[in-house]
């Protein structure tokens, strides 16, 4: 075999080692597709709006990828900041596109705040940065809970009585937000032959994905990206290790809160206790979906991932149903593979690690071989 | 004095203080709001006893320096496995929690050590992946429990005849055949002598094992892994002699747990029971790669009377169950405290 | 010369790490464009000198230092490596301190990119500025220019064979304007001979613009080539200071190695020739990050005591590593005829050998655990000492008592200071920790013992009681002792023969008889 063609092989094999995810989503849609029997224009329509909805959630993830730090399972952080701050606008009446605004600007504060524990605490677990921001993502929560459901309408003040509990204190368990619903969605909406394109939408996720490439071209964008391969050396060279990393965080807290407001006009109410809790989850077993890995992620993970992960959570149940004549196998079967893919995605990347380190001491023979042959 | 009191808020940890602070008021402040304190304390003894396996499930793996075991889930399956199957073969009684015991056996040993496998393999990143684990086999279970063939009239569902409910009443069957072994009434608290003595047993023999030439691996394993490999120790088989250890403890702590409950528990139910054992061994005073058998007995004890207490005792105090929001707070800031020390991410 | 003002003057310095001596009054002076030599074995105080100029962290937490460093005549005192590297000193450390996934030009302009200024900067600080990238190409190529060396800095840094990673970090301290002096610590080590040859060239070329150089290295040839002048450096003074062209490579060894005082090696050094071949070691290597071993070849007779020696990263320490398993290793070793096979600690352990780390808090000690378990431990899971049988064997017990007994019988015979044999190894002081080590090791009661840098870090009163330890131990028992250390005064006092390793070869084995010269030609040859 000539040389060419073993690096050829090992090129295919890289891609297939590298690509592995993406490529059995396409085949698991491939197969569920045709047995769920849905139109063409009814999956463009609903892959359209689950771009529009959950595109920006899921860019949120990209930064602290960039400095290292994984997946950001403390994007649900984020996601209640953004909740809270549309609870105040509910209440205060705001309605459309200016409370869309108003909301984004009042979660601004909520998340800083957040992100900056998340970021401070983050920095006291190096090295494990995963399971310690999927930890605060449950403390939080707890916080976040303590919040709604007691100090809001008795230490905060809340005026609105439809979106506080018959007890006098604490928020419903769902806030109506159907005076904002799809908004932006609708605002320079475009129909082509049925399927709805939410113009604005995509435009704001757009300018976001600009805004990711310029960010990474920016003198803190390489910061990060120097201190996400290396602290140690980007300390030597004068970055403030601690302080970069803070700010990713805080960045990634503060987007997710705009994706999560962006996402619940779209759906249209607020589910006040739950809305974030499987947030996090799904987003980032759509990036992952995609191609991206606990290091890397690039915005065309995003895009495919969401394309693929939200067609096999459109086919599965029905094609389960179909299969097994049990609707609930096909939901259970989209869970299962939601969680599969974040594990499988972890386990490959600690063992690529390993893999890297094992690869030295057969350098070491094969140049000592080499040097025999020589003598 | 002050220096004596700051080194002893040191080491036992601040957020451990607080709750064992609070978990005092509580038994305090009890009879002065008006709680019928006798129950109170039947209540966690009980909760005790059906709890305090799956925490000792935990030391294990701590020992052995793989983390605190957030994949729990796995050895849940195992018992869940045993308990469905047990039922399902027509065994009743006090029969059927020892078949349920026999058979969740194999099942957690070719899980655990598949798992013990998987974590060899990813030294370093154990206790993210072990949660994903975890997520992962429970969410793959919710589908068996439809697709495998389970037939028992009171376990399936009525109208479709196949599928498993997602609780099945253990009456008739193992519910209570511990707590009621040996049952003591002393005024109006009652102790579950059976399930406690179960549990004395199982932590007994952790307690001996960790005693012997093979325990004693495993702690230098824990404490130092090059140590260890350097004085000949196969690291990775005591490891994965651990994990199948954990996993095979959380089988039988999900039985125990369940003929206390009077129900078992399918689908969804296992996905979050790590969390609640993992703090209530770090509320105990074990830490990432320490645990014994005392923080186990302490650590259940003070997280069950905060779970059982909280609620009753908030509620006569100022009218409005808290009891959810505190146990979130306090059990995911104590594995937070947890994670965030310094020493033990150094060594 | 002109009598101009020098660029570099350091005036007696003195430093001391906690009352121990390592630099008595340094004086140096160095001119614009020249290039001194930096040359003394491991410990003789080149890097304490270097990160006393540096202003690194560890200087000023130790208690900082005496003497006067004078930069252009003006009198300097840097409190951190920043101020240095602001007042334009640069260095290359020996390991690398790149940033994998960059290319060279990133690399280079680490942290002092060209930036071009836009609104949102304006507003949000300048940490938003956009990189430009076309400046920052450009900047790197003048300063790859300078180094006269062809690198490409669109290349990925972990894509590129080493040298190219080492001229990276030259580039990185040419391409600041500032720089008027760099440190050069050890940069050929990694390299291949070519790489080396224009290393040497491109030292040159600086020298000719102008910026001085201090080059460390042990290749001595080297320093004869390329430097203006040679420092020599022993136990902390400056024994030499002399034009590179007055001098010969063993005139520098000798100045290098040779006491004031030669202590003598031992007199009770013993070289049996016939005796039997306890160990034979053949094609051996291991891969230990930093002390790479390439196809050793050694034997060591039946109770002799063989000294291994070398400087620092030269592979010595991979040796020991490697036989007992705890580095990859491959190559052939037999131990009295027996094959002991690689990569398996256990196998090496029941072939009866023992292993005493140079790695004590890594390697060698429980730190939270109790001295019984340190010492009792490999004892205990290699040969069942130490166990109550219950069961029919079924139930190994820890027989506490016994672990106790013998836990006091060495912390008696060994005179360990310890509050109880029940206290916690990291409680020690660096000695104790290495007698408990050592404690650990004769517990096995091997027939062969590896003892890898017995007295590192460990002060002068408790060097003498290890030494004199494992000496009675393979005196009084007969046990053959492979002893690893930097330092070749230890070695030929307690050893009988001594091999040296240079890059990760044995260059040579000489009786501990031999002067102390003939050891430093063999540490700083070239074996290929």
């Amino acid at each position: 075999m000539s040389t060419k063609q073993q690096n050829a092989g090992k090129t295919a094999l890289n891609f297939l080692r590298n690509n592995t995810v993406p490529l059995m989503f396409i085949i698991i849609c491939a197969v569920c597709i045709p047995i769920s029997g849905f139109s063409p224009s009814y999956l463009l329509n609903e892959i359209i709006t689950r771009l529009g909805r959950n595109a920006f959630l899921i860019l949120s993830l990209l930064i602290p990828i960039m400095a290292g730090m994984g997946l950001n399972f403390g994007m649900t952080l984020g996601a209640m900041a953004g909740e809270m701050a549309l609870i105040f606008v509910s209440d205060w009446q705001i309605w459309g596109i200016p409370g869309v605004v108003l909301a984004m600007i009042v979660s601004i504060p909520f998340s800083v705040i957040l992100g900056l524990i998340c970021g401070k605490i983050l920095n006291m677990a190096k090295g494990r940065e995963m399971i310690t921001s999927y930890i605060i993502s449950f403390f939080i929560n707890g916080i976040y809970q303590l919040i709604v459901l007691y100090l809001m309408g008795s230490v905060i003040p809340i005026a609105h009585g439809s979106i506080k509990l018959p007890r006098g204190y604490g928020i419903r368990n769902t806030v109506s937000l159907l005076n904002m619903r799809q908004c932006i969605d609708n605002l320079l909406a475009i129909r082509i032959g049925g399927v709805k394109i939410p113009a604005l939408t995509l435009l704001i996720i757009a300018l976001m994905c600009l805004l990711i490439v310029w960010f990474r071209r920016t003198k803190l964008g390489q910061d990060m990206r120097a201190v996400g391969q290396d602290m140690q050396v980007a300390r030597d060279a004068g970055i403030n290790v601690e302080r970069t990393r803070i700010i990713s965080i805080v960045i990634s807290t503060v987007l997710a809160g705009f994706g999560m407001i962006l996402y619940l006009q779209n759906i249209g109410n607020l589910s006040t206790y739950s809305a974030h809790s499987q947030v996090g989850m799904f987003c980032i077993a759509a990036l992952l979906v995609g191609g991206a890995s606990v290091d890397r992620a690039s915005i065309g993970n995003v895009f495919l991932g969401v394309t693929l992960f939200h067609l096999m959570f459109i086919v599965a149940p029905q094609a389960g149903a179909k299969i097994t004549g049990d609707s609930m196998i096909g939901e259970y079967f989209r869970v299962f593979v939601s969680y599969g893919v974040i594990t499988l995605a972890l386990i490959m990347y600690e063992m690529k690690k390993r893999r890297q380190k094992a690869s030295i001491g057969e350098q070491l023979a094969l140049a000592q071989k080499e040097e025999e042959q020589h003598e | 004095m002050k220096e004596k009191m700051a080194s002893f808020v040191a080491s036992f940890g601040l957020p451990r203080l607080i709750i064992t602070g609070f978990l005092l008021a509580l038994f305090i402040l009890a009879p002065i709001v008006g709680v019928d304190l006798p129950m109170q304390i039947t209540n966690v003894i009980n909760r005790f006893s059906w709890n305090a396996i799956l925490v000792l499930a935990m030391v294990p793996m701590v020992h052995s320096g793989c983390g605190l075991n957030f994949g729990l889930p796995l050895g849940i399956i195992s018992g869940l496995l045993g308990a469905t199957m047990s039922l399902e073969f027509g065994f009743t009684g006090p029969m059927s929690f020892i078949m349920a015991v026999v058979i969740s056996t194999p099942f957690a040993l070719v899980l655990g050590m598949g798992y013990g496998a998987l974590l060899n393999r990813i030294k370093g990143g154990e206790m993210m992946i072990a949660t994903y684990v975890g997520f992962s086999s429970v969410s793959f279970m919710c589908m068996m429990w439809l697709l495998l063939p389970y037939h028992k009239a009171d376990m399936v569902w009525g109208l479709a005849g196949k599928g498993l409910r997602t609780t099945i009443s253990l009456e008739g069957y193992y519910d209570k055949v511990l707590s009621n072994f040996l049952q003591i009434n002393i005024g109006k608290v009652s102790i579950p002598v059976g399930a406690l003595l179960l549990f004395a047993l199982l932590a007994f023999a952790m307690w001996a094992f960790l005693h012997t030439k093979t325990g004693t691996a495993m702690t230098a394993v824990g404490s130092n892994a090059t140590f260890a490999k350097a004085a000949g120790i196969k690291v990775d088989k005591i490891r994965m002699l651990s994990v199948v250890m954990s996993t095979w403890l959380a089988a039988i702590g999900i039985l125990v747990y369940e003929q206390g409950f009077g129900f078992i528990q399918l689908y969804m139910a296992p996905f979050y029971m790590a969390l609640p054992a993992v703090s209530a061994i770090l509320i105990g005073g074990a830490s990432v790669n320490k645990a014994t058998i005392m923080n186990v007995i302490l650590g259940t004890f003070l997280f069950q009377g905060i779970v059982t207490m909280t609620p009753t005792v908030m509620n006569s105090v100022i009218h409005t169950d808290m009891s959810e929001v505190i146990r979130v707070i306090a059990s995911n800031g104590m594995i937070l405290y947890a994670l965030t020390r310094r020493s033990e991410v150094t060594r | 010369m002109s009598e101009k003002t020098p660029l570099l003057e350091m005036k007696n310095i003195r430093k001391d790490f906690f009352g121990n001596q390592v630099l008595t009054d340094i004086n140096l002076t160095l001119q614009e464009g020249e290039v001194l030599g930096l040359v003394g074995e491991n410990g003789a105080g080149k890097s304490t000198l270097m990160k006393i100029l540096f202003g690194m962290d560890v200087i000023r937490d130790t208690g900082g230092y005496e003497g006067d460093i004078l930069l252009n005549g003006q009198k300097v005192d840097f409190k951190t490596p920043f101020e240095a590297l602001a007042a334009g000193i640069g260095m290359v450390h020996q390991e690398f301190s790149l940033i994998p996934g960059f290319t060279a030009t990133e690399n280079i302009l680490l942290n002092r990119e060209p930036k071009k200024k836009s609104v949102v900067s304006e507003i949000f600080g300048e940490r938003l500025d956009v990189l430009n990238r076309k400046e920052m190409t450009a900047k790197s190529d003048a300063a790859i220019r300078k180094m006269g060396v062809q690198i490409d800095g669109n290349m990925v840094i972990h894509d590129m064979p080493v040298g190219h990673k080492q001229f990276t970090e030259i580039a990185r301290e040419l391409s600041k304007d500032q720089l008027k002096l760099l440190i050069l610590d050890e940069p050929t080590a990694v390299l291949t001979e070519k790489e080396a040859e224009a290393l040497l060239d491109s030292i040159r070329g600086m020298s000719a613009q102008g910026i001085a150089v201090i080059f460390i290295t042990h290749r001595l040839q080297e320093i004869l080539d390329v430097c203006d002048k040679v420092v020599i450096m022993r136990d902390g003074y400056v024994v030499e200071d002399v034009p590179s062209g007055e001098t010969n490579i063993t005139e520098i060894t000798r100045k290098m190695v040779g006491r004031a005082v030669d202590t003598a090696a031992a007199t009770d050094i013993r070289n049996n020739p016939d005796a039997p071949i306890a160990m034979s070691i053949r094609k051996l290597w291991v891969d230990m990050p930093g002390e790479t071993v390439r196809n050793v070849s050694l034997d060591v007779r039946e109770g002799e005591i063989l000294g291994i020696g070398g400087l620092a990263g030269q592979g010595k320490l991979g040796i020991p590593n490697g036989i007992m398993g705890l580095y990859d290793a491959g190559g052939e070793v037999t131990l009295r005829g027996k094959k002991v096979p690689l990569n398996s600690p256990r196998e090496c352990l029941n072939a009866s050998m023992a292993f005493v780390s140079e790695d004590r808090r890594g390697v060698g000690l429980l730190l939270d655990e109790t001295l019984e378990w340190n010492i009792a431990f490999p004892a205990m899971q290699i040969q069942n000492k130490f166990l109550k049988n219950y069961l029919g064997g079924l139930v190994k017990w820890r027989d506490e008592k016994a672990i106790h007994d013998v836990t006091q019988r060495y912390i008696d015979e060994l005179a360990i200071k310890c509050t109880s044999s029940k206290q916690k190894a990291k409680e020690l002081s660096g000695g104790n920790q290495q007698k408990v080590c050592l404690a650990k090791a004769f517990a096995l009661e091997p027939g062969f013992l590896f003892v890898s840098e017995p007295t590192r870090g460990i002060d002068v009163g408790a060097k003498s009681l290890v030494l004199n330890a494992l000496k009675k131990f393979n005196r009084e028992s007969g046990v053959t002792i492979v002893m690893i250390s930097s330092e070749l005064e230890e070695l030929r006092q307690t050893c009988d023969r001594i091999a040296i390793v240079s890059g990760g070869r044995v260059a040579g084995i000489l009786p501990a008889s031999e002067s102390a010269e003939q050891f430093g030609l063999l540490m700083v040859s070239q074996v290929k």
